[in-house]
């Protein structure tokens, strides 16, 4: 067993251990005593080790994240508002997933969930099938797009 | 509070723009949680709270703290982060619970197990028993 078998959650542990106390010598010698362990507890779990292999992508990707949640936070609140006026459809749709990699999968959910308007509800892995429910769905091949050119072809660079 | 009165003019709106910006949407959010008809559709109300809800108040407590005590305030993005990150499994918890439900009820709006062939065994027997 390597002295530090996740580094990057190390790194992160130091840094929010930090975070919360002070920047200071003590605290990132107590910081990382605290990641060393926390990282061996980790590694006794043996959970599936994630791969990035593109780093340069993932601002590009958190970056059209951000701007979907506040163009969908805009398309949500205007659908409450005008409320019962004006009729919105709203429907479950299947979405065939290439995506396999359990973290970038983990990473779609949290996208899907905190864009207001898209909900995962059920995944299957043995055919991967994503059952969705989407708020306004006028369009679902737009839907379709949007989940799979947006986003997983962008997962999938990143990760697999 | 006393330290309010230190901001200055610019920080005092940018304060007060994210905080009213993150409080409506929150609110908007739980009108929504009442207003809209079905389950599924009310799962989408409360992520406006989780998502830029949230982001406005941290928003504006990072630019509040920050300002008054001189130095940059990182604490908020972590809450940020929490938040965001386990938001999923709380809606994942309550869609899958719903999905079960209205299934073994075999409610007709609901897919019938769309995730296709292998999981409709295990749903379908419930569902014919439920009849």
């Amino acid at each position: 067993m390597s002295v530090l078998p996740y580094p990057l959650l190390s790194l992160s542990l130091v840094l929010m251990w930090m975070t919360l106390n002070s920047f200071t010598i003590g605290h990132l010698i107590l910081g990382g005593i605290i990641a060393t362990f926390a990282s061996w507890g980790m590694a006794a779990l043996r959970p599936h080790k994630p791969r990035i292999r593109r780093w340069h992508l993932l601002p590009h990707l958190i970056a059209i994240v951000l701007y979907d949640i506040v163009r969908s936070n805009i398309a949500v609140v205007s659908i409450i508002v005008t409320g019962r006026r004006r009729r919105h459809r709203s429907g479950f749709m299947t979405i065939h997933l290439e995506l396999k990699d359990p973290t970038a999968l983990a990473i779609l959910a949290v996208i899907l969930t905190s864009t207001p308007g898209t909900a995962w509800l059920e995944y299957n892995s043995s055919d991967g099938s994503l059952l969705m429910h989407v708020l306004d769905l006028v369009e679902e091949q737009e839907w379709t797009d949007l989940v799979k050119n947006r986003y997983e072809r962008l997962l999938m660079e990143i990760f697999e | 509070m006393s330290q309010a009165a230190d901001l200055p003019l610019w920080a005092a709106i940018a304060v007060c723009f994210f905080l009213l910006l993150g409080a409506t949407l929150a609110l908007i959010g739980t009108i929504g949680l009442t207003r809209l008809p079905s389950f599924y559709e009310r799962l989408h109300a409360p992520t406006l709270g989780t998502s830029w809800g949230t982001g406005g108040v941290v928003m504006a407590s990072m630019i509040f703290f920050t300002v008054t005590g001189a130095r940059p305030v990182f604490h908020e993005i972590l809450i940020g982060i929490f938040v965001t990150v386990t938001t999923p499994v709380t809606l994942m918890l309550l869609a899958q619970a719903a999905l079960h439900r209205d299934r073994a009820e075999g409610n007709a709006n609901v897919p019938p197990s769309a995730t296709a062939g292998t999981a409709s065994g295990k749903d379908a027997p419930a569902a014919g028993a439920a009849d």
